[in-house]
């Protein structure tokens, strides 16, 4: 059979073919020992690493965006609310031939080119099986058209969403604020996670401030997917926690009439209760819509309101720095008693101007024929400002800087608002800081009236007023009396913070000082002496103007209408009754020409509003 | 008294009880995955187990054929299985590569019977050769490897090719070729392995690449490995469980049914359940082993020898791919993945195992 030289030896055959089976099983061997290490890497070495992969595969968290909480005025009115919102939206995989049924579609819900554009960049983003949102802010007959032939469109459905609302839209903006979608710089500072399910975010005002407690934690729920990402089951959910519900100290009454009193004109109002701090009015006129803000305002409108000269976005009653003029004056009186630099009945000769010595200046009077003998009263009530200008140079700046900041002015008021501004209240140390010279004695009777550096807001000058009608008690001003839980209904107040009175001990200081002020809307010669006929309940108010020419902001208002945008700023504070008084308020009317003739009548108009549901406390039997 | 009868009847039912009842074993447990992995579908498994029946009845009726006639049939086979690899590199269907011919209801790959008919043709090339091989034999050989292995590597179906050339290969080691031609055969073939390496389609450079490094790639090329470590590592020590696999339920795992149904497996039972699994196979390749050791003539022991190697190669070769051990390669595991041809393939194999032990001319006890 073979061919071969050699012969066939089939046992040395055999011998060879068995070395030869040991050998390759041998290398079985190896080879199923290099399969089992990589199993034991796999299986055992790195078990809990490829678990925990696995479950990432399999488990998608999903947030449920909590509601936010509710804010209402302190008589019960509805600030800040949550609507629904509707949108239709399509799942494309379910809805056949796409382009049709949107071609049909517009008989019942008209879809606009840009809506189609967007619609068709995210159809491609997107997943076959994700719901996808065709057009938001659907109207009730929209929903109610397409609810009706909605049969005939497979895949398309209506979402609600809640979307935020403020019923009182520009009357309560300057306190409650509002809320719009979150901003890349917002996404840096919050906790994303807890935002994962949330739109919207606090962007001023209230709204902002109590961004933690309004918007409450985000639930979850946890569910199984597919390699594709489709939800096959929840595995687990947890429930978000809603936001509590805030009641403001806010009187919408007293609100509307502050808004209506600035009607036509530019300006601020704030009204405090002087006993707790409570702001029961916070008004910037003009003021917006926030309404337009929530879901993103349009570039045409958002130009509109930014270029309006009256600057209707800007919040005036937080953040408008003017000077506080002659509103001083009773503090520096009071002052004056306090450091025993003038008794009450100290006479002062205003000749209608006042000299220091070796200058050649005259510092005038408003009054340019003069007062002629002026007590503290007088000069409270007839705005006499030789008296300040001599009271400043004996009190000297650094005692005037003391004084004016315990009053609040100067430093921030601890509002319960986003961004409040300290405004100034001058002194040697500022001056060389800032300026970089040193402080000229004139200087000190200039700011002795108000005038000069000081800058106040109209916060700031309803909280001297508060101070004042609280003879020294010095409360923070705050917006939100009440937080209420949603899912019990419990309460919990706003505990008041007060911080250390002024440091005006002697009780006749406040008599003489309360006196003046009464004098101004009661007195003969008062500065505003007409605006208290006829009241039911006594007050005490103090007028000033400030000489504009420190608000940068209004540069360019100045060209454009100099009549009338150079006229000075009118201020009043105020405060009744004058026992136990229960409203302060500090107002601006800017180019009011004087606080006598614009503002004293406003706070009028707002005391008899305020008093005419209430009995003043210093109301008769 | 009752055992040699029991033997004698087995014998000459031609049937080989340990090896059969390997198989067995591995064919239930293939059924058992297979449930779990075509997610609980009856009709797949009962299709599956149909097409087990027809390869367990051709594996008796093979076994009943004497490895003389087997060897007799080989060059028909050969010259039957090259021919219509020939046609379907003209005509043949697949999903951009050749590997399927249709004949009305009939759908095959050729490449199939060249596993078998390889082996089959060289082993019958070697029975009358003084063994060891000399020069001229082993060009021989090779040129009866090279061509159908050269004809399936063009449809492209590497991993075939390369099974197809081991099953001849392996026939040529153990007729006990020379260690200095292996020698020279591996160091030619590191030599040319650049030459190789431009020579490989774009997809199948890309595989290599992949396995060295999954994470590259983790959602292209890279992600059948990493979803397949993923399903194996989470198995641990004991399996998440049968039908509790989340990687192949969820269909994060690829081809979970066929080719990466060791996945499934390896996930469903863990490290465990791979030891059994080894352990069925186990039986049946010593049985093979013992088979080709106890077979009388050089076309037997060969044949035997060469099928078991090449059995254990395709468990290696699919195992290793899921473990990311080897390339991808469309290797199916033997007797467990879903599909009918290698299975069916596969059998036929075995009964020619058992065809070599129960014909021998002496039945006597080893």
């Amino acid at each position: 059979m073979s061919f071969g030289r050699r012969l066939r030896e089939p046992s040395r055959e055999a011998q060879l073919f068995a070395r030869r089976i040991v050998i390759a099983a041998l290398g079985m061997v190896v080879l199923i020992a290099l399969l089992l290490s990589r199993l034991v890497y796999l299986q055992l070495v790195h078990h809990d690493h490829f678990t925990t992969l696995a479950q990432e595969n399999r488990l998608k968290v999903l947030p449920i965006a909590p509601t936010r909480g509710l804010i209402y005025s302190s008589d019960g009115v509805l600030l800040a609310d949550n609507r629904a919102s509707f949108s239709l939206e399509v799942v494309p995989e379910k809805a056949g031939d796409l382009s049709a049924a949107l071609a049909q579609l517009q008989a019942y819900v008209s879809v606009g080119p840009e809506l189609l554009a967007r619609l068709k960049s995210e159809l491609r983003q997107r997943r076959r099986f994700d719901s996808i949102a065709v057009k938001d802010n659907l109207t009730a007959q929209e929903v109610a058209v397409f609810s009706a032939n909605r049969h005939s469109f497979p895949g398309f459905g209506i979402a609600g969403r809640l979307a935020r609302y403020y019923p009182l839209g520009a009357q309560t903006v300057s306190a409650v604020g509002y809320v719009g979608r979150i901003s890349e710089e917002e996404l840096k500072r919050i906790d994303i996670s807890n935002y994962s399910g949330t739109m919207h975010i606090g962007k001023e005002g209230v709204e902002r401030f109590y961004e933690a407690q309004l918007h409450g934690e985000v639930g979850y729920q946890q569910v199984e997917v597919n390699a594709q990402g489709r939800i096959l089951r929840v595995v687990e959910s947890q429930a978000p926690v809603p936001g509590r519900n805030l009641y403001l100290s806010i009187d919408t009454r007293l609100q509307d009439a502050a808004l209506k009193t600035l009607n036509g004109l530019t300006g601020a109002i704030v009204a405090i209760e002087p006993a707790t701090g409570s702001v029961l009015a916070f008004v910037s006129n003009p003021a917006f819509d926030p309404n337009d803000f929530v879901n993103g305002i349009s570039a045409a409108l958002y130009k509109t309101l930014r270029d309006a000269p009256e600057r209707p976005m800007f919040n005036r009653a937080l953040l408008g720095l003017y000077p506080p003029g002659s509103t001083i004056k009773p503090v520096m009186a009071a002052g004056a008693l306090e450091y025993g630099l003038r008794e009450r009945g100290t006479p002062t000769w205003c000749p209608g101007w006042l000299q220091l010595p070796g200058v050649t200046h005259k510092y005038r009077c408003w009054q340019k024929s003069g007062h002629g003998t002026v007590d503290l009263l007088r000069s409270i009530a007839e705005s006499c400002d030789v008296y300040y200008y001599s009271l400043a140079r004996d009190m000297g700046i650094d005692r005037m800087h003391n004084l004016l900041s315990e009053f609040g002015m100067g430093r921030t008021t601890g509002i319960d608002l986003p961004g409040e501004l300290a405004g100034l209240v001058p002194s040697r140390e500022w001056k060389r800081r800032a300026r970089k010279l040193p402080w000229f004695p004139g200087e000190t009777l200039i700011n002795g009236i108000g005038q000069g550096f000081m800058l106040t807001t109209p916060l700031q000058l309803a909280q001297v007023a508060a101070i004042l009608a609280n003879r020294g008690r010095v409360l923070e001003p705050h917006l939100v009396r009440e937080f209420e839980n949603p899912q019990n209904g419990r309460r919990s107040a706003f505990t008041p913070v007060e911080r250390p009175a002024v440091s005006i001990t002697k009780p006749e200081a406040w008599v003489a000082v309360v006196e003046g002020m009464h004098e101004v809307v009661q007195g003969a010669r008062g500065t505003a002496r007409a605006t208290a006929l006829g009241a039911t309940y006594q007050y005490a108010g103090k007028t000033g103007t400030a000489q504009l020419f420190t608000i940068a902001q209004d540069k360019r208002i100045k060209v454009q209408d100099i009549t009338q945008r150079l006229r000075d700023h009118a201020l009043f504070i105020s405060f009744a009754p004058l026992e136990r008084p229960e409203l302060a308020l500090g107002i601006i009317v800017e180019n009011g020409e004087s606080g006598s003739h614009t503002a004293a009548p406003i706070a009028r108009t707002l005391f008899d509003v305020y008093f005419a549901t209430r009995r003043p406390s210093d109301a008769p039997g | 008294m009752l055992r040699v009868n029991s033997r004698q009847l087995w014998g000459r039912l031609h049937i080989d009880p340990s090896l059969v009842g390997g198989v067995l074993m591995l064919c239930a447990i293939g059924l058992v995955v297979l449930f779990s992995a075509a997610d609980q579908s009856t009709d797949i498994v009962l299709k599956q187990g149909a097409r087990m029946g027809l390869g367990l009845g051709l594996m008796f009726a093979v076994a009943q054929v004497s490895p003389a006639r087997l060897a007799r049939w080989a060059p028909g086979l050969y010259l039957i299985g090259t021919g219509l690899l020939v046609v379907t590199a003209l005509i043949g269907t697949g999903r951009g590569a050749h590997r399927w011919l249709e004949f009305g209801f009939l759908r095959f790959q050729p490449s199939e019977i060249m596993k078998l008919a390889t082996p089959l043709t060289v082993a019958w090339f070697l029975r009358d050769k003084l063994l060891p091989p000399r020069l001229p034999v082993i060009g021989t050989v090779l040129l009866l490897v090279a061509l159908p292995a050269a004809l399936i590597a063009e449809q492209p179906d590497l991993g075939t090719a390369v099974l197809v050339a081991a099953a001849g290969l392996f026939v040529l080691f153990f007729a006990g070729i020379s260690w200095r031609i292996i020698g020279l055969a591996v160091v030619v073939g590191v030599l040319s392995a650049p030459i190789a390496w431009y020579s490989l389609h774009g997809y199948q450079r890309q595989r290599i690449l992949t396995m060295l490094d999954p994470a590259a790639d983790p959602l292209g090329a890279g992600y059948h490995i990493i979803q397949a470590s993923i399903a194996v590592g989470s198995g641990g020590w004991s399996g998440k469980g049968w039908l509790n696999g989340t990687q192949s339920h969820l269909e994060f795992l690829p081809e979970h049914a066929t080719d990466f149904i060791f996945a499934v497996y390896c996930e469903e039972f863990g490290l465990l359940g791979v030891l059994v699994l080894l352990s069925a196979y186990l039986l049946v390749l010593v049985r093979g082993v013992k088979i080709a050791l106890g077979a009388q003539d050089p076309f037997g022991r060969l044949m035997a020898a060469s099928l078991t190697f090449t059995l254990f190669t395709y468990v290696f070769v699919n195992m290793g791919m899921v473990l990311g051990q080897l390339p991808v390669v469309g290797v199916p595991l033997p007797l467990i993945s879903y599909g009918g041809t290698s299975l069916v393939t596969l059998l036929t194999s075995l009964g020619i195992l058992m065809s070599i032990q129960t014909h021998r001319r002496f039945l006597a006890d080893f």
